[in-house]
């Protein structure tokens, strides 16, 4: 079976949490050995892991150029000539009106530029070519940047359409949706074929907000890696009579850190020996620190900044408590990694990830008591610190996107009528 | 000739209310008052009055043929006597047609068998004072909380005076022997064991009214049938459930009440018969001793302590609890004694399982077994404080209690001081009057006079109590 599936972000380079979930997604189909994938990816850096074919949407040419073999092996770092002269014959219009460089292709940044809805236009068109010229059973879309390119490669190749659906605008905004985003999110789902949403309660939101069929809304939700080498060997450092509590997110109002600085006051009220760590950065993070400072926690409430790579693990590690009290959260993969590393984690309700996770204490966002008491209880009573470590590695370590990856494949049978 | 013996049982907990850690120390009230009310009303009214009810008429319908044996938890008891009296009206009518047999159980409800012999006993004696005085019949079979059993609680129940006991026929420890035998304590051989039949007690409290059941609908004569259907030596059929099975676990609607009603008339015409436990144990000789290493309940498929001690959680919330149990017994304070009472309840335990269940389970009002975990150890975190404050920590039970019986004995001896005193009195008082009849008034002044050496002594007691205080701190 040969997916088409489109992409914005890939491993190594990671903006947010859509380059881990495709990295898993695809990683995951390609231990079944039937499977073959193509990730269309706007602007590859190169060092992508090779158990996926990398297409690399920056250098199919949308115009006609003539160049010789030997001259495009120089100029086209991650495709082969071939490709670009089979890409090349599937030119289905003229697009020289286009910014298009001297080999006919479209500019793509990395990341989330400044002039994202032209990107996401421009990555329709090269999905155009890629759909005429590659071969392909099913098409596979990853979030509301690449639904056009879906859409579009559906129309050329009448093949059925998968969207993923990792987050909405619903989520991002608390309900003030940008209208360009939800008219694209919304097209994108009209012409779906099947929508994965990352857990049950997105797709619910789907089923409301975006009026879509509840037939063709499936809840597949994301999976973690296990931790590797390096990760596992970080020693955590501890002092013996004190606790650390930690947020690890962006600072936004997305992920709710109003609350655990609430809840935090709170529980410093009947206990000194707690120390609270928010990391990470945001919008919110200014605020943030002024309400602790009026809440007079300061002296034990601390902004370490945005951490990256090893570094989320170590403060993972050091953690005896990580909290994630997300007002809307699509799925959230920061528990589960959290767990890996024997953290005890207390999550909002109104957290995807709570559906497939049973050994973990789930709060109501808004509910500071209930927060702080959790918080407390874990901090104060060994056992069940204990049974949250010792089980939530052991349940963790079952979720693998392996699995994820056969659910996927069932999806795909169904839909190619097997 | 085959026999089958009916027993209920009525427990409900005391229900805790949502207690955060920050009302530790401020707040010593730990119950939710609405919703014992509620929920005990609900069960009165849906089970336990209807299936009174119908027990009695049974009883009156079948004169000294239907035989039925009934147990109270003590805290299920002070929750009807405060919410639902009228179900303990219908206990006493059912008492009074005379068939009727109330059996001991721990007062609390709790596990205290299998943390702390001396509590144990004095939860158990105290609930069969309860029961004479409630019922006028001072209960000779036990049965303990959720039927735990193990060979060791067997010599404990033996050593408080029982002759027999009801417990689990459970699988693993019966292997190829029938539950339909009497059987006896392996370590003191005069305890009789019945034994539960877990498939015919739970066709009724289980399936009864489950449609997908092949045996559904189930009819009192086709029951009745199956029991006669046994090889002819298994003669007792033991079918114990809760009362609550009755109504709510079964609902009503199901006819639940109208099949127990037709079983007698099934069984006579069969020639079964009914009897209670102290007539099986009174009338029947023991098979043999049964082995039972490791304690086992009515509970789950493990029929195992497993429900309420199956996790670190649970045993440390048990282990907290019962590092208590010492000096709870000591102490008088009677709000402390109740909170003990209610806070062993084994139900609250039961809320912290994290086992993956078959029968969705209620929790009450937490969500989850780790939120159930929290409150109970807030509570118990208040609670053991409390106790601590009673009495200085760093004193060992020992001492303390030495000390403590010094105090009482003192008071003893002082009380016959007392009495000594008065009787001297009395004496003066007669020989004065009988010889000087003229110096009467002076009497009085002079027994002042005796009684003030005595005002002394009397406050000795007070001493250690107040000399220990500053150790605390």
């Amino acid at each position: 079976m040969k997916v088409l599936m489109f992409g914005w972000e890939f491993p190594p380079k990671i903006f947010g949490g859509l380059a881990v979930a495709s990295y898993g997604i695809t990683k995951g189909l390609s231990l079944q050995n039937d499977v073959e994938t193509t990730f269309c990816l706007p602007h590859p850096c190169g060092e992508e892991e090779n158990f996926l074919n990398i297409l690399p949407m920056n250098q199919v040419p949308i115009a006609y150029r003539d160049h010789g073999y030997e001259y495009l092996k120089e100029h086209l770092p991650n495709m082969s000539p071939e490709d670009y002269y089979r890409f090349r014959d599937h030119i289905y219009a003229d697009f020289n009106y286009m910014p298009v460089n001297e080999l006919g292709c479209l500019h793509f940044d990395m990341g989330y530029g400044p002039n994202l809805n032209e990107e996401i236009n421009n990555f329709s068109i090269v999905a155009g070519v890629v759909a005429r010229a590659q071969e392909f059973d099913i098409i596979h879309a990853h979030d509301w940047l690449t639904f056009p390119a879906g859409v579009h490669a559906k129309m050329v190749s009448g093949k059925p359409l998968c969207i993923h659906v990792h987050a909405t605008d619903y989520d991002r905004s608390r309900g003030n949706v940008n209208p360009t985003v939800y008219s694209i999110e919304r097209n994108g789902m009209d012409h779906a074929d099947c929508i994965m949403c990352v857990s049950e309660l997105t797709r619910r939101t789907v089923i409301e907000k975006y009026g879509q069929d509840p037939k063709k809304c499936i809840a597949m939700h994301n999976a973690v890696y296990p931790l590797n080498e390096e990760y596992k060997a970080i020693v955590p450092q501890r002092k013996p009579n004190e606790k650390v509590v930690t947020f690890l997110g962006r600072i936004t109002m997305q992920k709710g850190p109003e609350y655990f600085v609430e809840a935090a006051a709170l529980v410093l009220q009947k206990t000194r020996n707690i120390r609270f760590c928010m990391a990470g950065s945001g919008d919110m993070m200014n605020a943030m620190i002024q309400l602790a400072a009026e809440r007079g926690i300061a002296d034990r409430f601390h902004f370490p900044g945005f951490q990256r790579g090893k570094q989320v693990y170590e403060a993972y590690k050091a953690s005896d408590v990580f909290v994630m009290p997300s007002v809307s959260e699509p799925f959230g993969i920061a528990p589960l990694e959290a767990m890996q590393c024997g953290t005890p984690s207390i999550i909002s309700k109104q957290s995807g990830c709570g559906e497939i996770l049973d050994k973990v204490i789930k709060v109501d966002y808004w509910d500071i008591n209930a927060m702080a008491d959790a918080i407390y209880s874990v901090c104060e009573n060994q056992s069940l610190y204990e049974f949250l470590r010792d089980e939530g590695i052991k349940e963790v370590d079952e979720i693998t996107w392996e699995k994820v990856g056969l659910r996927i494949r069932k999806c795909y049978d169904q839909l190619l009528g097997k | 000739m085959k026999t089958i013996c009916l027993y209920f049982e009525i427990h409900q907990i005391i229900h805790l209310k949502r207690y955060r850690f920050f009302d530790i120390g401020r707040d010593h009230y730990y119950y939710d008052d609405y919703e014992n009310e509620r929920s005990i009303n609900e069960i009165a009214e849906k089970s336990y009055l209807p299936a009174l009810t119908a027990l009695i008429e049974m009883a009156k319908e079948n004169k000294k043929f239907f035989k039925v044996a009934l147990s109270l938890s003590g805290v299920g008891l002070e929750q009807l006597e405060m919410h639902a009296p009228a179900v303990i009206e219908k206990l006493q009518e059912l008492n009074e047609t005379g068939c009727v047999e109330f059996l001991a159980e721990p007062y609390s409800h709790g596990l205290s068998s299998l943390a702390n012999e001396e509590c144990f006993a004095e939860d158990v004696k105290r609930m069969v004072k309860r029961i004479e005085q409630l019922f006028g019949q001072k209960p000779k079979v036990f049965r303990n909380s959720s039927l735990i059993y193990s060979d060791e609680i067997g010599a404990q129940v033996a050593a408080l005076g029982f002759k027999g006991m009801l417990t689990e026929g459970a699988k693993h420890i019966l292997g190829w022997k029938s539950p339909h035998y009497l059987y006896n304590c392996n370590l003191n051989p005069n305890l009789k064991l019945l034994l539960r039949d877990y498939n015919l007690s739970d066709d009724i409290s289980l399936r009864f009214s489950n449609t997908s059941w092949s045996e559904y609908p189930l009819f009192a004569d086709a029951y009745v049938d199956k029991i006669a259907k046994l090889p002819e030596e298994e003669q007792v059929i033991n079918i114990f459930m809760e009362l609550a099975a009755l109504g709510i676990y079964q609902p009503l609607s199901s006819n639940i009440i109208e099949f127990l009603k037709a079983i007698p008339a099934a069984a006579k015409a069969k020639g079964i018969t009914f009897s209670t436990p102290s007539e099986i144990c009174g009338k029947m000789k023991p098979v043999g001793a049964l082995d039972v290493p490791y304690p086992m309940s009515w509970t789950d498929e493990e029929r195992d302590v497993s429900s309420w001690l199956g996790n670190q959680m649970q045993r440390e919330a048990f282990n907290k609890l019962y590092s208590v149990a010492d000096r709870v017994r000591i102490c008088t304070d009677p709000r402390i004694k109740q909170d003990w009472d209610y806070l062993q309840a084994s139900n609250n335990f039961n809320f912290m399982t994290t086992k993956s269940m078959k029968l969705s389970m209620n929790r009450g009002i937490y969500d989850s077994a780790y939120d159930a975990f929290t409150n109970y150890m807030n509570v118990l975190g208040d609670f053991i404080s409390r106790v601590n404050a009673m009495y200085p920590v760093d004193m060992d039970n020992e001492e303390l209690n030495s000390l403590l019986t010094t105090i009482k004995n003192q008071g003893l001896e002082l009380e016959q001081k007392d009495k000594e005193i008065a009787k001297l009195q009395a004496k003066l008082a007669k020989l004065e009057a009988a010889a000087k009849p003229a110096v009467k008034k002076c009497a009085p002044k002079k027994a002042a006079k005796v009684e003030e050496p005595v005002a002394a002594p009397a406050a000795e007691p007070e001493k250690p109590k107040k000399k220990a205080a500053p150790k605390k701190k």
